[in-house]
């Protein structure tokens, strides 16, 4: 199937190898094809037509997204036919779109709408279908919205959740004109297996599946007077906010962005990152000591490999999927979930503010978070430790609704005391980043020296694939650490849930014989979470990702252990890592979960 | 719970737990209990290391796997073209007034449920019905009583 | 019976010589039996009309360990009872046509896809099964045949649908290219062919390609059974020969006050009084005037019928039975049924049904699969030839 294929498109020769689609052949040649159901990320479907073409001497219209290139194709995407073909199946599916526009959250982000412009779709067109089903908005869940009048049966959430991510939560139900897109029995998506990864509200090209939004809630909270508000700000975000406001992705807006959520009035702007810098520093230790009482202490009651905690949708994807493994997962708490904790009990007192004064807020690239944060454990300062999770998308409309210019902001710094951190830290947004931070730290930890890599970029554990496995000889360590002379330390970094999946079934059939497991529930890591800017694309991952590790190269410090803050933190209020205070404040447990 | 996991995981063994079972066994379950519950569903998911959602995709795509509890006798009444010419609603309208209910509901003892169905291939003898797998052809208001009382009868007999 | 219908009886002539012409077929070069079916000009009886000879030796050639033969019993298009009629009354004959296409293309492994409306038939059709296993074992073939039950899904006619069906998937047809003779049941080469083509590749074995291609004209040859519903004195299966004038059929089997013929069920033509004598039965190709493919339903409605009800009960099939999945079929249905209603009551003007005529011709080209592309043919022939019958 290599051997080009030729075939002219418009008139104009292309030549591609064999194999590849029609619209893929068009790409090469910047004609564009308009979709709906094609996304990068997913398999073919061939369902909403919109991208049929003509081919020459052909009655019957093709799908360019699933219909291979033939040698002597003569193909025209805008002849007569085609264009009336698909102005009436863009009809077609508004007839059957609650298109209640202004009134949708979606509203200038929807692809139906584009497309509707483009074809100007007015009035006179299909009878409203709408009108005739009893449809309801699903929106239990704390993290996403289904409003199934929005739909238009495209499936890349089906695809996404059934095959991305290996999930199984949505499903198409039904057939002929009472076909959905649904749950187990329709039932709430917060009663079933969804793990809130918002992966499916990333490839959604209407309203039908969005985030739940505290934008009003937020915005009351920084118009209090009496309210002190603390916001965070994920890893990677810094990478993927300026896509929301106009930029091309991978632009690195870290100073902007605390610029801008100062303008927007939060009293304090401070850093997932400096507790990411943290989860080093409690994961490894936990890593260190479950590997003592392994390989010292012949401990069977301790589980190896550790996996990694910090990702909400796959600890809620573990819960459902392999309760039998929750042993396994750390028990440290994510960054953001530490960083709420201490919000509320350290930094609360650092600056005079009583805790029930403080309204927590986190800026993450991530819909699960919004459910992490409400979940009952979540509350060990006493409150809601963490009390409104926004998207990189409701900051960036937030930032909108302010009249803030974006791009002519200023850079700023964050605030003292949780606002530092490492270069460490800035990885954990890609895949594969917490476990080269926390190999910087535990090597450094168990030998006193730096990780045996060129400017400490674990190279091995980078990258896009979507399993990678890197060994590290740990040699000549110190005394406390004898027993660890000569262990091959084995690691394994997978991202996307069916990745995890086969993982975790490794593990759980004993063809695995890891140490450490970091998992990230989306693809690329955080960078490609179901809060991040839509769309997303392979090549789009790509630049945030490129961006992360550049922000990880210009930080003057590199390893979550050395971060000034963090050395403070435990000098004046934690101790020890594992130690009593983080015990309460920074680690958690899990419950098993329906696994259907 | 525990008689539904036993009828799955039983069909699971006789048809296997690969995707080709899925339909066989879901037919299964049908032809024991006129229809498929949520816990049945969730069994065969179990078995078959599918997701619940996946089993619920397939088995409402099929308008003979019912997931709403039906009858010990489910009638299906032909509405396509040439049952409809000749009379097939006054066969629903006799079914109605025989079993005291409506289209689309189960009378109250649970025996007989009365739907309308595509096309059951018997044009040519039209109006037609199925009652469970039995079919019934060139209806009269007359015959459909008879067929009725006949099966009344068989279960006043069997208790 | 009218005295000059002209009734054929190869397909249903019970004959009880399945062994013999088995073990001759079996024995004979599976190139020459190809070339047999190939000349014969047998194509398939469930309504699309490929070239069953070219289908096998597709199958036969594409490089694989595991394949597969299937009969197509899934028959649910309005109006079609023959495939029924065959199952119950020559199974063997179908039993035999998969044996041979399994022969040829390497299949140990063959399938019935039965409709679930057809249960019935099932208990008869497993006896049916075993003692033609029998006879495959004394024939030294290694090829079994099992029945697979389909649930209610008339888009599970439709090849693709039925393989995604047997996977324990929903009936959703799916792309093609690739095509099933590589890429079918369970992503292996797989030939499909319905109940009635395979009863006729056992006329083809014994009587030769020669004695079926001398009936029916050009594209269209051999005899066909025809499934004659509706207004008729005679409602029933009827084999008949290719080729025939609608007028002739009408004069055959109609009640002396035919109006329209549906030809070839909710998914075929309709055709209306004035163009009785301009239609000919068979495949669309080079016959004269206008021909007609079709699955064998014939439904005749005389001057009481309404046939904008008759319209509406098509229209609520498809609604129905749309697997959903692609826009044009799902949305275009039930568009072209509400508007329908819309029009008779007033609320939308005539001219909505040119719009409605664009939209058939629109899903024509665009749908996934021959479900959503031949609903225009049932709606575009009613509209434009009983246009008032709509409107008032």
């Amino acid at each position: 199937m290599s051997d080009k294929i030729n075939l002219k498109i418009d008139n104009i020769a292309v030549s591609i190898r064999g194999g590849s689609t029609i619209l893929e052949a068009a790409k090469t040649i910047n004609v564009r094809i308009p979709t709906l159901c094609h996304h990068e990320d997913l398999c073919v479907a061939g369902n909403c037509r919109v991208c049929v073409v003509e081919q020459v001497g052909s009655d019957r219209l093709l799908p360019a997204c699933a219909m291979p290139v033939a040698e002597g194709m003569e193909i025209q995407t805008n002849s007569m036919k085609v264009r009336n073909a698909r102005k009436q199946i863009v009809e077609l599916l508004v007839s059957e779109h609650r298109a209640d526009c202004t009134r949708c959250y979606k509203n200038g982000k929807c692809e139906l709408q584009e497309l509707s412009s483009e074809y100007i779709v007015g009035e006179g067109g299909f009878i409203d279908l709408i009108a005739h089903k009893g449809y309801t908005i699903d929106n239990f869940s704390p993290s996403i919205i289904k409003d199934d009048s929005k739909c238009i049966r495209c499936q890349r959430c089906v695809r996404t959740c059934d095959q991305l991510q290996s999930i199984g939560a949505l499903t198409v139900a039904h057939k002929g004109e009472h076909m959905k897109v649904s749950s187990f029995f329709d039932k709430p998506m917060f009663e079933v297996v969804c793990t809130n990864c918002g992966q499916c509200v990333n490839r959604c090209p209407t309203g039908a599946l969005t985030e739940k939004t505290y934008l009003d809630e937020v915005w009351s909270a920084l118009n209090s007077d009496h309210k002190h508000t603390v916001v965070q700000t994920a890893p990677a975000v810094r990478i993927a906010l300026g896509e929301a406001l106009g930029m091309p992705p991978g632009e690195i807006v870290t100073g902007k962005m605390v610029s801008a959520l100062r303008r927007l009035g939060f009293n304090s702007v401070l850093d997932t990152d400096f507790t990411a810098d943290l989860t080093i520093i409690e994961e490894g230790n936990e890593l260190l000591q479950r590997l003592k009482r392994v390989v010292k202490d012949k401990d069977d009651s301790v589980k190896l490999p550790l996996t990694t905690s910090c990702s909400p949708g796959w600890v809620k994807f573990i819960e459902h999927a392999f309760p039998e493994l929750l042993p396994n997962v750390s028990t440290a708490k994510s960054p953001q979930q530490m960083f709420g904790a201490l919000a509320k009990t350290f930094f609360a007192n650092k600056i005079g503010v009583e805790p029930e004064n403080m309204v927590s807020i986190s800026i993450m690239p991530c819909t699960a978070k919004k459910y992490e944060a409400d979940r009952p454990e979540m509350r060990s300062s006493g409150f809601k430790d963490v009390d409104y999770v926004l998207t990189t998308r409701e900051l960036a409309l937030m930032i909108k609704q302010a009249g803030i210019d974006f791009a002519s902001l200023p850079d700023d710094e964050y605030d003292s005391i949780m606002g530092e951190s490492s270069g460490a830290a800035v990885i954990f947004g890609a895949t594969g980043g917490v476990m080269e931070a926390a190999l910087r730290t535990a090597y450094e930890v168990v030998t006193g020296r730096e990780v045996p890599f060129e400017g400490l970029n674990i190279t091995p554990v980078r990258g896009m694939e979507n399993i990678r496995e890197a060994n590290i000889k740990i040699e000549n360590v110190l005394p406390e650490w004898d027993f660890l002379e000569g262990v091959e330390l084995k690691t394994c970094v997978a991202h996307g849930l069916t990745n995890a999946k086969h993982v975790m079934e490794a593990v759980k059939e004993g063809r695995a014989d890891y140490h450490f497991i970091e998992i990230m529930a989306c693809p690329g890591g955080c960078l490609g979470g179901g809060g991040q800017p839509i769309p997303t694309s392979p090549a789009i991952r790509k630049k945030r990702s490129e961006a992360i590790y550049h922000e990880d190269e210009l930080k003057p410090i590199r390893k979550s252990h050395e971060n000034p803050e963090v050395v403070h933190l435990y000098e004046e209020f934690l101790k020890e890592p594992l130690g009593e205070v983080s015990h309460k404040l920074l680690h958690t447990h899990y419950t098993e979960r329906n696994r259907y | 719970m525990a008689e539904v996991k036993q009828l799955v995981k039983g069909l699971a063994d006789l048809h296997g737990r690969s995707m080709e079972s899925l339909l066989p066994i879901l037919q299964g379950i049908v032809h024991q209990e006129q229809h498929i519950s949520e816990d049945a569903m969730v069994e065969v998911a179990r078995e078959l290391n599918i997701s619940a959602a996946q089993v619920f995709g397939t088995a409402t795509f099929y308008s003979f796997l019912h997931t709403k509890p039906l009858g010990k006798y489910v009638i299906r009444v032909c509405k396509t073209i040439t049952c409809m010419m000749h009379g097939k609603n006054q066969i629903i309208k006799e079914l109605e007034t025989v079993l005291k209910i409506n289209l689309g509901e189960t009378t109250h003892d649970r025996k007989f449920t009365l739907l309308e169905t595509n096309c059951l291939g018997q044009c040519h003898k039209g109006p037609a019905m199925l009652i469970n797998d039995e079919p019934y052809t060139e209806l009269t208001p007359e015959k459909v009583r008879e067929i009725i009382m006949k099966y009344k009868q068989q279960e006043i007999n069997a208790n | 019976m009218k005295k000059n219908l002209q009734r054929l009886d190869l397909i249903f002539k019970n004959e009880h010589d399945t062994d013999v012409i088995l073990q001759r077929t079996l024995a004979r070069n599976d190139d020459e039996v190809i070339n047999d079916l190939i000349s014969s000009g047998l194509k398939g009886r469930g309504g699309a009309g490929f070239p069953t000879g070219l289908k096998w030796k597709l199958a036969a050639e594409s490089q694989d360990d595991e394949k597969y033969v299937i009969c197509n019993a899934d028959e649910g298009e309005p109006g079609t009872f023959k495939d029924r009629e065959i199952l119950s009354s020559v199974p063997h004959k179908v039993l035999s046509g998969m044996a041979v296409c399994a022969k040829i293309i390497g299949a140990k492994k063959g399938f019935i896809y039965l409709r679930s409306e057809y249960t019935f038939l099932k208990p008869q059709l497993l006896n049916v099964i075993e003692e033609f296993h029998n006879l495959l074992d004394s024939l030294k073939l290694n090829f079994r045949v099992e029945i697979f039950m389909g649930s209610g899904a008339y888009i599970c006619g439709e090849e693709s649908a039925l393989f995604e069906s047997m996977e324990g998937k929903r009936g959703e047809p799916r792309n093609k290219p690739p095509f099933p003779t590589d890429f079918g049941y369970k992503g292996k080469p797989t030939v499909i062919n319905n109940v009635e083509t395979l009863a006729h590749t056992y006329s083809i074995f014994k009587y030769g390609p020669d004695k079926f291609k001398d009936l029916g004209i050009q594209d269209s040859r051999g005899s066909k059974v025809f499934s004659v519903s509706g207004d008729t004195p005679i409602p029933g299966i009827y084999e008949l020969e290719f080729g025939m004038s609608l007028q002739k059929f009408v004069d055959d089997f109609g009640d002396g006050d035919s109006k329209a013929v549906q030809v070839g069920g909710a998914s075929g033509f309709c055709v209306p009084r004035k163009r009785f004598g301009k239609t000919v039965i068979g495949y669309q190709g080079k016959l004269r005037g206008t021909s007609l493919p079709t699955g064998g339903s014939m439904m005749i409605f005389n001057s009481s019928r309404s046939m904008y009800n008759v319209l509406h009960n098509y229209l609520d099939f498809f609604v129905e039975e749309s697997c959903g999945q692609c826009t044009p079929c799902r949305v275009g249905t039930q568009q072209l049924l509400i508007g329908i209603q819309a029009v008779k009551k007033g609320e939308q003007s005539s001219s909505y049904l040119d719009k409605l005529l664009d939209l058939a011709e629109a899903m024509r080209v665009t749908a996934k699969c021959g479900l959503g592309q031949s609903v225009a043919n049932s709606f575009s022939s009613i509209v434009e030839n009983f246009r008032e019958e709509m409107i008032y």
